[in-house]
């Protein structure tokens, strides 16, 4: 086992352990905090990954600024903790068995269908994942799906301002 | 100016006629009588100026000119356009047709004044010079058309305007229904005549594809042998087109009844012009006629038998119009028969002499029936059933009708054959070709002209001759100026007439040669020139013998009738020729018409066809669809559909929970399948 | 180089993660967390784009995951957005108790 595998699993595991944590954790505080535990394990995998750029934004934006609108609304609400007593019996088990077949068949995917991809990861040029290189590949061949995301944010921007204004204000 | 310069003028020839029929059909009814009838007058007027003016410019170029105006009809093969024909033959009868027309109009203002008054309608004055306009315009289409089909419009146009005339009056005569009966006859068995003509033209065009008189011509004459036969039925059926306009046998008959039309319009249509449009469309076809092989003797045969039939019925009139019809019906067999036996020239010279004189007779005999309706007003008479018509009520009017007597006795003579008058000379022309051709003609044509001029002898003596046999005839007096004018000018024609073919001159001849190419000149057959005059004499003197040394009386039977026998009766019944027809086409007709209408339409058609099989029918099939097919099947199955489709629906809707996560859960299943597929494939 | 490492290993945690969002998803009543577990389903994902880049040496995957998170941050605007509505209306985040749609 190498050390790179080592640190592999044990990002893993956390990533695994928080995710079952932020499931089953009642209190949604919790919750949000674990999902922040997930990301970051994440991030560290990118990281591994020889991404680092993507592993910053991750970092930047995942657990700074999304997580935080998370628990910002969690607070403005005062909604910890909503569930009720009124449970779904059926639902439940559906979701374990569906869950259940699902993991069955990504491993299949992922171990009996490898294909050429079944190596381990090799070396690769400088610069790859960093910043400039995919700054001019986003401004050069994806220049037009980039300015499409910014409207896309900006509708989200209006969208979200609209919901949330109060109806007495017309 | 040159021949073409007048040649193009040409299309006003028509123009004129059909402004003034324009104008008297929008304005007629706002201008006064005088004014309408001037209109109408003025273009037929202004037509003859262009005919004239047509005549300087063959003088000019004698070959003619066919004035284009405007393409016409193009389908497939058949092309025809609206062209005018300008020959010496076409302008012969523009002559005549505009120049006797327009006496007549002249004439017509005045008898018309009167007449609409004894009619008792004067609103309708202005009608009758729209008709009459119409009638000229189509007239001069007939004359200077260049095709049959162009012909043909004008024929047609005839027609149409004859009949609009003859039943001018058409709540008048017997049963108030007589003159639109006459109409009607007239124009029913035109229609027989015409339907030869259009086969005639549908067997030019099959054969020669072509319709204009000038291209059939040549074609024919190039084709030589090969095209005989095709001349021979286009010339047949072209003379049973002849046959009906010019009231040959066996069409002649609605003829006498067109005398129930005012007498200006027995005097133009039925006397001068239209009757003449088969005579000259024969002439224009003389080509094809050369040759053909059966055709002319047919005519030539039939022209001889009508012209003899004609003139003992007329012996047998007391109607001095019918006189006159059947008078002119046995002219026109006298012109066919000419035709027939190849003589055209004379044809046409007969056409135009008899124009002029029967024209003539016509309106000096309406001057007379209007005198005597006048005398019957003025005198006030009792009498109900007063025919004004009727020579058994008139006589003397020698003193009391000056200048129509002397206008009469003019055309009478004229129409005997009396030398100089020009009856005499175009009947000679006919006679001494025939005399060369078809003795059997001649000597038919002989005595039917010995017959005309007994029948003209007894018209005079009974009209003008003796005493007054009414108080109407006594107090007859001289027609207006208006009328009494153009009687002087057309008796001038009348005596004058016979110099446009003067024996040794010729001059109608060598004109017409342009046209009909070689014809030949015909000779003055001396012996038959002195013949004929004797016949005419004697046969005066007979009538004189009859009706003049002892006028008969009022009611007294014909001096005839007793020493005659049974050809009186036969001859006074018309040979029984309308009898014979009603028996065989009109009552067949009828019945077969009334048989259509009450058994083949009424009771087949109507109760079974109609009311049984279609409507009984479709009732039942519809209570059958209706109840059974709609009520049971078709609407039971759309209220399935509809309950199946709604219990479907609530069915369903227990899907649609409202619950996030249930839909959550599909997507989820459908995840799962989605990639069971793509694992298993 | 990451000896020992290799795309299988990526996989399978990635699908272990997708799979624990889905459940989240449809255990969860509470909506933020519900929108947590979505989140945590993109995270798998990108997880996975990065693998490939990574396996294939192509830069677009990497280019992949930053726009997945512009999405994602806009969607968690707007579904927080709603969630916010909702609970104005209802008094309540509880996903269960909205179901005016039942068929």
């Amino acid at each position: 086992m190498t050390v790179e595998l080592a640190i592999f699993l044990g990002l893993a595991v956390v990533a695994v352990g928080a995710s079952i944590a932020m499931l089953v954790s009642r209190n949604a505080v919790y919750s949000a905090l674990f999902l922040v535990i997930v990301l970051f394990a994440i991030a560290v995998l990118y990281l591994l990954l020889s991404a680092a750029f993507i592993a910053m934004v991750q970092v930047a934006v995942y657990a700074g600024a999304i997580m935080v609108l998370f628990l910002f609304v969690i607070m403005l609400l005062g909604t910890e903790n909503v569930e009720s007593e009124s449970r779904r019996p059926w639902q439940f088990a559906a979701a374990l068995v569906l869950s259940y077949v699902l993991i069955i068949q990504f491993l299949v995917v992922a171990i009996v269908l490898p294909g050429d991809f079944g190596g381990e990861f090799g070396a690769l040029v400088d610069g790859f994942g960093g910043p400039a290189s995919i700054g001019i590949l986003l401004f050069k061949e994806y220049l037009v799906p980039f300015e499409v995301t910014s409207l896309l944010l900006l509708a989200a921007m209006v969208g979200a301002i609209v919901l949330t204004r109060r109806e007495s204000s017309r | 100016m040159t021949a073409d310069t007048l040649f193009s003028l040409a299309p006003l020839v028509i123009l004129f006629p059909l402004l003034g029929f324009v104008f008297n059909l929008v304005a007629g009814r706002r201008i006064s009588e005088r004014g309408a009838g001037i209109v109408a007058s003025a273009a037929v007027g202004l037509a003859f100026v262009i005919a004239i003016l047509q005549f300087v410019a063959l003088g000019l170029d004698p070959a003619g000119a066919t004035i284009h105006i405007a393409e016409w009809i193009a389908i497939g093969e058949l092309e025809v356009d609206w062209a005018l024909q300008i020959d010496t033959l076409s302008v012969t009868m523009l002559l005549m047709v505009t120049g006797v027309g327009g006496l007549i109009h002249i004439y017509a203002i005045g008898y018309m004044h009167d007449d609409v008054r004894f009619q008792g309608d004067p609103s309708r004055f202005p009608r009758f010079f729209v008709y009459f306009s119409l009638f000229m315009t189509a007239m001069l289409i007939l004359v200077t058309g260049n095709s049959y089909l162009t012909m043909f419009v004008g024929w047609e146009g005839v027609g149409l305007s004859s009949y609009l005339l003859i039943s001018f009056w058409y709540e008048k005569g017997e049963n108030g229904i007589g003159n639109a009966l006459a109409g009607k006859k007239a124009f029913i068995v035109n229609r027989v005549g015409d339907l030869g003509f259009i086969i005639a033209m549908l067997i030019t065009f099959w054969f020669f594809g072509t319709l204009t008189f000038e291209e059939v011509f040549s074609e024919a004459e190039a084709m030589g042998a090969a095209a005989v036969t095709a001349a021979t039925a286009i010339t047949l059926f072209l003379f049973v087109g002849a046959a009906g306009k010019s009231a040959q046998i066996p069409l002649f008959v609605w003829l006498p009844d067109a005398m129930a039309g005012p007498t200006p319009v027995s005097a133009l249509i039925h006397a001068a012009t239209m009757v003449t449009a088969g005579i000259y469309m024969l002439v224009r076809n003389a080509p094809l006629l050369e040759l053909a092989t059966v055709t002319p003797n047919v005519i030539a045969i039939v022209g001889a038998a009508t012209a003899l039939l004609a003139a003992s019925i007329a012996v047998a009139r007391f109607d001095i119009k019918r006189v006159l019809a059947y008078s002119t019906i046995s002219q026109l067999g006298f012109m066919i028969a000419a035709v027939g036996i190849g003589a055209y020239v004379a044809a046409i010279f007969h056409l135009v002499a008899h124009a002029f004189f029967k024209a003539l007779l016509f309106l000096s005999a309406g001057s007379v029936i209007q005198g005597v309706e006048h005398g019957h007003h003025h005198a006030d008479s009792a009498e109900e059933d007063f025919n004004p018509n009727d020579m058994r009520v008139m006589g003397g009017l020698r003193t009391r009708m000056k200048v129509t007597f002397w206008v009469y006795l003019i055309g009478a003579l004229a129409l005997a054959g009396i030398p100089p008058l020009a009856g005499f000379f175009s009947k000679d022309e006919i006679l001494a070709d025939a005399s060369h051709v078809n003795p059997a003609v001649y000597w038919v044509l002989v005595l039917a002209a010995f017959l005309t001029a007994f029948y003209m002898g007894r018209q005079v003596l009974m009209v003008f001759f003796g005493k007054p046999r009414s108080k109407a005839a006594e107090a007859t007096k001289e027609s207006p100026a208006t009328m009494v004018a153009p009687l002087v000018a057309l008796a001038v024609l009348a005596v004058g007439g016979g110099l446009i073919n003067a024996p040794g001159l010729l001059p109608l001849t060598r004109f017409l040669q342009e046209t009909l190419a070689g014809i030949e000149e015909p000779e003055f057959i001396a012996a038959i020139a002195i013949l004929t005059t004797l016949l005419a004499l004697a046969s005066i003197g007979l009538a004189w013998l009859l009706y003049g040394r002892r006028p008969i009386k009022s009611r007294a039977p014909d001096p005839l009738q007793s020493r005659l026998g049974p050809v009186w009766i036969a001859i006074r019944h018309r040979w029984w020729v309308d009898e014979f027809y009603d028996w065989l086409i009109v009552r067949r007709y009828v019945s077969m018409a009334r048989w259509l209408a009450e058994v083949a339409d009424e009771r087949f058609l109507h109760d079974w066809v109609h009311d049984r099989v279609i409507a009984l029918g479709y009732v039942r099939a519809t209570h059958w669809l209706a109840s059974v097919l709609d009520l049971r099947f078709i609407d039971r199955g759309f209220d399935g559909l509809g309950a199946l489709t709604r219990r479907g629906a609530s069915g369903l809707g227990v899907l649609q929970t409202g619950y996030v996560r249930n839909y959550a859960a599909a997507v989820f299943i459908g995840l799962v399948l989605v990639v069971s597929y793509l694992l298993l494939s | 180089m990451i000896p020992g490492v290799s795309m299988i290993h990526i996989l399978i945690l990635s699908g272990v993660l997708f799979t624990l969002g889905a459940l989240g998803v449809l255990i969860r009543r509470n909506a933020i967390v519900m929108f947590m577990s979505i989140e945590l389903m993109l995270n798998a994902a990108n997880l996975a784009f990065v693998g490939f880049a990574r396996s294939m040496g192509a830069l677009s995957g990497q280019v992949f995951v930053f726009f997945v998170i512009a999405v994602a941050a806009a969607e968690v605007a707007i579904g927080l957005a709603l969630i916010v509505a909702v609970y104005r209306n209802r008094g309540s985040i509880d996903v269960d108790m909205v179901s005016d749609l039942k068929g």
